[in-house]
């Protein structure tokens, strides 16, 4: 036995490394030879550009540095969640700007996983003429570029009547060619405290369930949650809610001379923009589920069967599972996806962080600045989704021996 | 036991045996395959009613709007169009006129009126280009030739200055052939650019392997149109003065710069998916690295992400009207601008259908040729 480990062939330094010789037939010499010219052809090209701007920005009396954030911005900007007026500075102009495209990415992240996933699973369906018809959508919406598609859906949206003939398609829902409104609560304190409620409550349950599960692990007895969840996540902000005076008092928007008042306003350029990303991302992901539910061997639904579990359960803990794991990594491709081409909304007016900067490096001359700043946004947005769904697809690969 | 059979069999009804019995159900034919895919369930049913229903209503919704109500053609009145008769059935029908009048000026921006026929000759060259490139027969290297003479004859046609062509500046392009220009030139750049990157990315040396991580992952990070506008606004900056390069040239580094990231990942897809044995049996014959690389390595790996490709370029071609956005003159900028005009506003939808269609056109192609590829390629996997 000591001899096979003292064995050369199984220790783990490999093979004695050999001095490096200089001659060309000398593979490590080579690879250094190699590195060291691409690197420096690489700087000195780099070298050459960035001295080249140095002079033109000399010669254009451009200053560089990003003093020119704290200046007042001067742009007036439509829509913002956070106050804004244009006697801000620039600083806060860009932040408006990213908050923007943070709302259109989230809410357009998470309508085009609802619709992506029931057209995929359309396309799946016995019904010939459900699956046909989401297959139609699927390729035609993936053949058209989403520019087309976000100019289309603003010009329809600028061709409904004014506020005074305004569509009303229900009841306080109104569609004009100033947007959308629609009726609302008047928020108060007592409702983000409600709100808040709702928060500890998902954490709660999901505490809860982590609980339920170490225990069904060790007696075996499943235990059912969502008694207690819907008590945590619902009961809980209604409970805070009636506890403060369970304030409710309707804001519905209601035509006030040439305009509406009250209600929330859904902007035409966020509505076309939002309805664009979603419709586009959503043919990718339909592709993305289809594939995933059919990469689930028909197998494995049989034994499910054979095993006396409901359909539901068969979906829930069988095929699910196993469908995420090939779902989830080319979900994380479209999430960047929809985010950066958020950025479209500089053809169509919604104010996101391009469009803001973009006005910004016309107004002050600062390109590179303006640039960079665009770029490291959605670097560092790029960077945290993909940090997130990797964690998440860490936690859902197949563990194996 | 007895009694109970013959229970049993008393109690059946007598003659029931001899009665006809009830032909099976249908498992051929209309009916029955109407029967199993559209009403095989009370869901299935509801279900096949309700899209029926809306069909049918969308369909001779839009059969009135686009033929029934549309107007094709509009007098024009010292070159203007009387728009006014389009108007009053907005909504209601569509008003194909603008097509009409405008066709020309979609299809090829502002190049002279006369010289038409030199941009139609350069599309319909670049769609030849890409039939023979889809054939199978020619993937060997005979096809850099056939793309190295194509490309040049399409640049004498849209330059003109020699053979008799009048000279047309580039300022003057515009329409379907930038397009296809930027697509095709984009990805015949990048192509070659995205081998050696994903070749980089495999490779052993850490400084290589180093800088072209950092290349895929920033360019892929951020969105294109924060590289068009790089190209637009910062590469002017970039240059010694007085060297200037077209706004055309400038987006078109831009775009090749993008694919190239994008699609060395899909080829470096393709040489982690070949099985180790490869690499060492070339290295075994005692290969060098190029050689090793392009006899065995790249003929493997990229048969295998030809589908994958296919459909990378899908999304290049699309993504080439990211142009309109730093006022690039292509098919989309086209449309946009064919209804600037105060006569044709408010057409917009028209003009936007039918550009749809002309990408579709393009798209559809080549993602019905991608699927057929796949099927072709695979073929020897299933069993």
């Amino acid at each position: 036995m000591s001899s096979s480990t003292s064995d050369p062939r199984f220790s783990a330094a490999g093979p004695p490394r050999r001095p490096l010789r200089l001659s060309w037939g000398d593979e490590r010499l080579r690879g250094i030879v190699w590195q060291l010219l691409v690197v420096g052809l690489v700087v000195s090209v780099f070298w050459w550009l960035w001295s080249n701007t140095v002079h033109n920005l000399e010669v254009r009396r451009i200053a560089t540095g990003f003093g020119f954030l704290q200046r007042e911005a001067g742009l007036p900007i439509g829509e913002s969640l956070i106050p804004y007026t244009p006697a801000d500075t620039y600083l806060r102009a860009l932040t408006v700007g990213v908050l923007n495209t943070l709302k259109v990415a989230v809410i357009g992240i998470i309508l085009a996983t609802i619709l992506g996933t029931l057209v995929g699973i359309a396309r799946l369906s016995h019904n010939w003429l459900l699956s046909k018809l989401a297959a139609f959508y699927v390729e035609v919406i993936r053949d058209l570029p989403l520019l087309l598609q976000l100019l289309f859906w603003y010009t329809i949206l600028q061709g409904l009547p004014g506020p005074r003939q305004a569509l009303n398609p229900a009841e306080g829902v109104f569609l004009s060619n100033r947007g959308m409104k629609l009726p609302f609560i008047e928020w108060t304190s007592v409702h983000w405290l409600a709100l808040l409620a709702m928060v500890v409550g998902i954490v709660l349950t999901w505490l809860y369930a982590r609980v339920a599960r170490a225990k069904q692990y060790a007696d075996g007895q499943p235990r059912k949650v969502w008694p207690a969840g819907v008590a945590l996540i619902i009961g809980l902000p209604l409970a805070v809610w009636a506890a403060l005076g369970a304030p409710f008092t309707p804001d519905i928007p209601a035509l006030r001379g040439f305009n509406f008042q009250g209600g929330i306003t859904v902007s035409p350029e966020f509505f076309a923009l939002l309805i664009g990303l979603v419709t586009y991302t959503a043919g990718f992901i339909a592709e993305i589920v289809r594939a995933g539910i059919q990469s689930v061997n028909q197998g494995q639904w049989e034994a499910a069967e054979a095993l006396g579990l409901r359909r539901g359960d068969i979906l829930r803990k069988i095929v699910l599972p196993q469908a995420l794991r090939v779902i989830v990594p080319p979900m994380t491709s479209q999430y960047l996806n929809l985010t950066k081409n958020s950025s479209l909304a500089v053809a169509i007016g919604y104010q996101d962080i391009v469009s803001i900067a973009n006005t910004t490096l016309n107004q002050t001359g600062q390109a590179i600045e303006g640039i960079a700043i665009i770029m490291l946004v959605y670097l560092t947005i790029s960077l945290s989704i993909s940090l997130f769904m990797n964690w998440y697809n860490a936690r859902i690969a197949l563990v194996e021996r | 036991m007895s009694d109970i059979t013959l229970n049993t069999a008393v109690s059946r009804v007598p003659g029931d045996a001899s009665a006809p019995r009830e032909a099976p159900i249908r498992t051929t034919g209309a009916v029955a395959w109407a029967r199993q895919n559209l009403f095989g369930s009370w869901l299935s049913t509801a279900v096949t009613l309700l899209l029926g229903y809306l069909i049918v209503r969308w369909s001779i919704g839009i059969v009135e709007w686009a033929f029934l109500n549309a107007i094709w053609e509009v007098p024009v009145v010292n070159g203007q169009a009387q728009t006014q008769a389009c108007r009053e059935i907005k909504g209601i029908g569509a008003c194909w006129a603008v097509i009409t009048e405008k066709h020309r000026f979609i299809l090829f921006g502002t190049y002279p009126f006369e010289e038409h026929w030199r941009p139609a000759l350069v599309c319909v060259l670049f769609v030849c280009l890409y039939v023979v490139s889809a054939m199978r027969r020619f993937w060997n290297w005979t096809l850099v030739p056939i793309w190295l003479v194509t490309l040049t004859v399409i640049g004498v046609l849209m330059w003109g200055g020699i053979l008799g062509l009048s000279y047309v500046p580039q300022e003057r392009w515009g329409g379907l052939p930038i397009t296809l220009i930027l697509s095709t030139f984009g990805l015949a750049f990048a192509f070659p650019l995205a081998i050696l990157v994903a070749l980089g990315r495999r490779s052993k040396l850490p400084a290589i392997k180093m800088l072209c991580v950092l290349y895929v992952e920033l360019i892929r990070g951020v969105p294109l149109i924060s590289l068009l506008f790089m190209a637009s606004v910062m590469f002017p900056l970039f240059l010694p003065e007085g060297m200037n390069i077209d706004k055309l040239l400038r987006a078109q580094v831009a775009i090749t710069l993008f694919a190239g990231a994008y699609l060395a990942e899909v080829v470096r897809g393709g040489l982690q998916a070949l099985p180790r044995g490869q690499y060492e049996a070339a290295d075994a014959l005692g290969l060098s690295y190029w050689q090793k690389t392009g006899l065995i390595i790249l003929p493997q790996a990229l048969r295998l992400v030809i589908p994958p490709l296919v459909n990378t370029f899908i999304g290049f071609f699309k993504d080439t009207s990211l142009v309109l956005i730093i006022g690039i003159f292509d098919l989309l900028t086209a449309g946009k601008t064919a209804i600037v005009e105060p006569a044709w506003q408010g057409f917009g939808i028209e003009v936007y259908i039918t550009v749809g269609l002309i990408y579709l056109c393009f798209c559809f192609a080549m993602s019905k040729y991608s699927q057929g590829l796949e099927r072709d390629l695979n073929r020897h996997r299933r069993r």
